[in-house]
């Protein structure tokens, strides 16, 4: 069903993908995919986790072959057979995780596998590469350094180098993954206006994103794939957000943010004063029963430090933690989920989740003792607890015994979820809670976070996205440089103002 | 199919071994006496290697444990050497004691230098290794003790049955003349001259390795201890956000593995009649080995006790087998290299066409 689909009206063709499909198994992934992109366009490819994307630029980069259909480039039909080929007919993929060798200089890892010979044998010209590589930036107005160590730039700098690995190998399409979702707001702003500029040079970029507001703003042509399948193939100036998305869950999400109708009681959760080693310092506010209270600031700017600091993580050098009132004493983790703080970790990889480990075991982690099993575990009553807590809040696993990593991103998260509702925390810190999932997993987090807030629980809601901030908290508590700048009641305040706070530096 | 294929197959192994061995020696290998040497054998390197599966799942390593065997072992031998004006029966008790002790204050020492120090297990139990063995040549200027009287647990047996034997031409045979019961007793002086009641059954020491294995996978399924082990060895910093107290948790792995290594010692004492300051080098890596052949990733968070102790089993058998097939001992090295290499790159083979759908 490709309705609305542009046929570039007279300008070139750069990349034809015809009758792509692909199968792992039991899943047919892709199934006779068509997708076209014009030169000098940004093409945005959008879809829930699962749909095919990835599947699909894959392909594109020779790292699967397909079963049927082909690549058309520079007007041949070909299919990639590893990378290497990829690469040499001109595409270049920037990948969520980004592929940086860490400890290597910039202009190192721009010229990764293609190093410039030195005049002895066996050397590498590290000068050359360097001036090389500063022109290219310069050429293309980067603020970069070639000289610098990769690990010790920002996240949007190293996306940056990316870019010129991609160009430094003459690429004509760079396909980029995700590429602002860990990006703060000023980063990603700056990364548009280098995808903007690549594109007037005549570049062609294939652009994922699970943040459709950028899409809208950024992208020329838009194509929405769902189930392996192109449900829509078109333009972008006529194309409106709920429209998107009624294209990727193949429903009309109305109220995608659900009603706040809680009653806000007594302060449940007080910070006074606190600071810690790791650059926070003087933060105070309140959290009551019933309340969503949000946090918003750019990377960097202290917010899931903050969080560290209540949870134990970090050790506080200032300040007092007050809960219902009485001052508690918080060292560890430990402490504070013996308090009921819950905190779900902004990175659920890499310190939520144990990805080898059954779905069950992740759930009851903090929980073995206190929920009738005394001093040893019940395999059978582990298992009804997950399954209780699991069917709640409809984690969809084959079964709690499955490995976590089995699960979808936002499956995975309902976990963490799970395991904080059974620990039957009071206050709950949640930090990105809905980063890298997908539109329908998003919802229902938002749900479940209100249903919390109902049961008189408080909860601290960090994130980087402004549009859920608004839609879900009552009030927002805005970061910079390790302080907290404002603190505002939701109905009361706008987008611009809580990004002037957050960004901008008064006196 | 991850969780079954990584325990059938070294249990596959291990059938075919037995199994071919049985056909081809059925009259020396197919015999009571020879599985229970195998067992009894087997003892040793098994009850260390029960801890080394927690080390191990917690994504740890210990290489100081054939070391740990001879200093636990030299102070066993020591004890016994100074209590020699005392009845048997306690300076033994002592010496057992503070053998099992031994082993676990230096897992403790383990433990500690990786938690506090917060240097990798690798780095610290290569350096013990080293120390600890230091330490067992010094106690008797590398001379060994002599314990000829600490027998029971190399040698004894829960009685099951006895047989009563009589000389054929001045040997033992295996002439048996009466299968008597436990409590059945006769009067020698009504016998042949030079008969005699032999005691068949469970050996001590294989007793010893069984209840351990139930003890230890009782800890692994059961205790807050054994899920912290897998949860540590699968992500730290995870742990550590769950309220996992992973330095005491840690600590408590490797002291776990000098107490086993403590038990195993007294018992290599008693097989072998002495102290032995030399005892158990390079016995670490058929540990490691029978650990990793049961399917235990080094990278931490998956490895069961079952599978170390097929693993442990399997490389016994081999031994045994290769003994009898008149291989020698080079020969088994390198089939005992080649199994290590071939079971842990079919258990990843079949795990990553298990994670081939990505997306």
């Amino acid at each position: 069903m490709n309705h609305g689909r542009h046929d570039g009206g007279g300008e070139t063709v750069a990349l034809r993908m015809a009758g792509i499909s692909k199968r792992f198994g039991p899943v047919q992934a892709l199934s006779d995919v068509t997708f076209t992109a014009r030169k000098g366009t940004v093409h945005a490819l959008v879809g829930e986790n699962g749909a095919g994307k990835s599947t699909l630029m894959k392909v594109l980069a020779g790292v699967h072959q397909p079963d049927a259909g082909q690549v058309e480039i520079g007007g041949q039909e070909r299919v990639f057979a590893n990378p290497g080929e990829a690469i040499e007919a001109g595409i270049s993929m920037i990948y969520q995780e980004l592929d940086l060798a860490e400890d290597l200089t910039v202009a190192a890892n721009v010229f990764l596998g293609m190093e410039l010979r030195g005049r002895l044998p066996l050397t590498v010209d590290h000068g050359r590469m360097a001036d090389e590589t500063q022109a290219l930036a310069d050429r293309f107005n980067f603020q970069i350094d070639a000289a610098a160590t990769v690990s010790d730039l920002s996240t949007g700098d190293c996306q940056i180098v990316e870019v010129l690995k991609a160009l430094m190998r003459k690429a004509s399409i760079i396909v980029m993954d995700e590429p602002t979702s860990s990006l703060s707001e000023r980063e990603a702003t700056r990364l548009f206006e280098i995808v903007r500029d690549l594109r007037s040079r005549g570049y062609t970029i294939i652009y994922i994103s699970h943040r459709l507001e950028e899409i809208v703003d950024l992208a020329d042509d838009i194509s929405v794939l769902r189930d392996g399948n192109v449900v829509h193939t078109g333009s972008a100036a006529n194309l409106e957000i709920p429209q998107i998305v009624h294209y990727m869950v193949g429903r009309e999400l109305k109220d995608f943010y659900p009603a706040r109708q809680v009653e806000v009681g007594e302060v449940l959760f007080s910070a006074e004063h606190i600071g810690s080693a790791a650059g926070v310092e003087d933060i105070s506010f309140e959290v009551r029963r019933g309340e969503i209270v949000g946090m918003a600031g750019l990377v960097g700017a202290g917010r899931t430090e903050v969080a560290r600091a209540i949870f134990g993580v970090d050790k506080r050098t200032a300040g007092t933690l007050r809960l219902d009132g009485e001052t508690i004493s918080i060292a560890s983790p430990a402490d504070a989920i013996a308090n009921g703080i819950a905190y779900l970790t902004e990175d659920r990889k890499r310190t939520g989740l144990c990805l080898e480990l059954p779905c069950s075991w992740n759930v009851t982690l903090p929980n073995l003792c206190g929920i009738g099993m005394r001093h040893l575990i019940s395999p059978g009553r582990e298992m009804r607890i997950a399954r209780e807590y699991g069917s709640r809040i409809s984690v969809k696993w084959a079964s709690p015994t499955a490995p976590a990593d089995s699960l979808s991103g936002g499956n995975q998260q309902k976990v963490l979820i799970a395991r904080w509702l059974l620990a039957e925390s009071k206050f709950l810190i949640v930090d990105e809670p809905t980063r890298g999932i997908d539109v329908g997993a998003k919802k229902e987090i938002y749900t479940l976070l209100n249903a919390l807030a109902g049961q008189g629980k408080g909860i601290l809601f960090i994130s980087s996205e402004l549009p859920e901030l608004f839609g879900v908290t009552d009030r927002i508590l805005v970061m910079r440089r390790g302080r907290l700048v404002g603190n505002l009641k939701t109905k009361d305040a706008s987008p611009d103002y809580v990004m002037h706070l957050a960004a901008v530096e008064d006196n | 199919m991850g969780k079954l294929t990584r325990q059938l197959l070294p249990f596959g192994t291990l059938i075919l071994i037995v199994g071919g061995l049985s056909i081809l020696r059925p009259e020396t290998f197919l015999t009571l006496e020879n599985f229970l040497n195998v067992l009894r054998r087997s003892s040793v390197p098994g009850i260390i290697a029960l801890g080394m599966t927690f080390v191990i799942i917690s994504a740890g390593i210990d290489l100081s444990v054939g070391s740990m065997l001879a200093i636990a072992g030299m102070i066993g031998g020591l004890v016994l050497a100074n209590l020699s004006g005392w009845p048997f029966w306690a300076a033994a008790l002592i010496a057992s004691l503070l053998t099992v002790a031994m082993g676990g204050v230096c897992g403790l020492m383990n433990g500690t230098m990786i938690t506090r120090l917060k240097l990798p297990p690798f780095i610290v139990t290569l350096g013990t290794m080293s120390a600890f063995r230091g330490i067992s040549y010094v106690m008797n200027d590398g001379q060994p003790y002599d314990m000829p009287t600490y027998r029971y647990l190399g040698e004894g047996v829960i009685p099951l049955w006895k047989t009563l034997e009589t000389p054929v031409q001045g040997q033992f045979a295996l002439d048996v003349e009466r299968v008597l019961w436990p409590w059945q007793n006769v009067n020698l002086s009504d016998l042949a001259e030079r008969s005699r009641v032999v005691s068949h059954g469970i050996p001590v020491s294989v007793l010893i390795f069984a209840l351990l294995i139930a003890a230890a996978g009782f800890l692994l399924k059961y205790t807050r201890l054994g899920r912290y082990t897998y949860a540590i060895g699968s992500n730290k910093q995870a742990a550590f956000h769950s309220g996992i107290n992973v330095n005491w948790n840690l600590t408590a792995i490797y002291a776990l593995t000098g107490l086993f290594t403590g038990i195993a010692a007294m018992i290599q004492n008693s097989r072998t009649v002495s102290a032995q300051p030399t005892a158990g080098a390079a016995l670490e890596l058929d540990v490691i080995a029978a650990v990793v052949i049961g399917g235990a990733s080094l990278s931490g968070g998956r490895g069961t006790l079952t599978g170390t102790v097929i693993g442990i089993l399997l490389i016994s058998f081999l031994r045994n087998g290769c003994t009898m097939l008149g291989i020698s001992t080079n020969i088994q090295l390198i089939v005992i290299g080649v199994i290590i290499i071939v079971a842990v790159s079919v258990d990843q083979l079949a795990r990553s066409r298990a994670i081939a759908i990505d997306d």
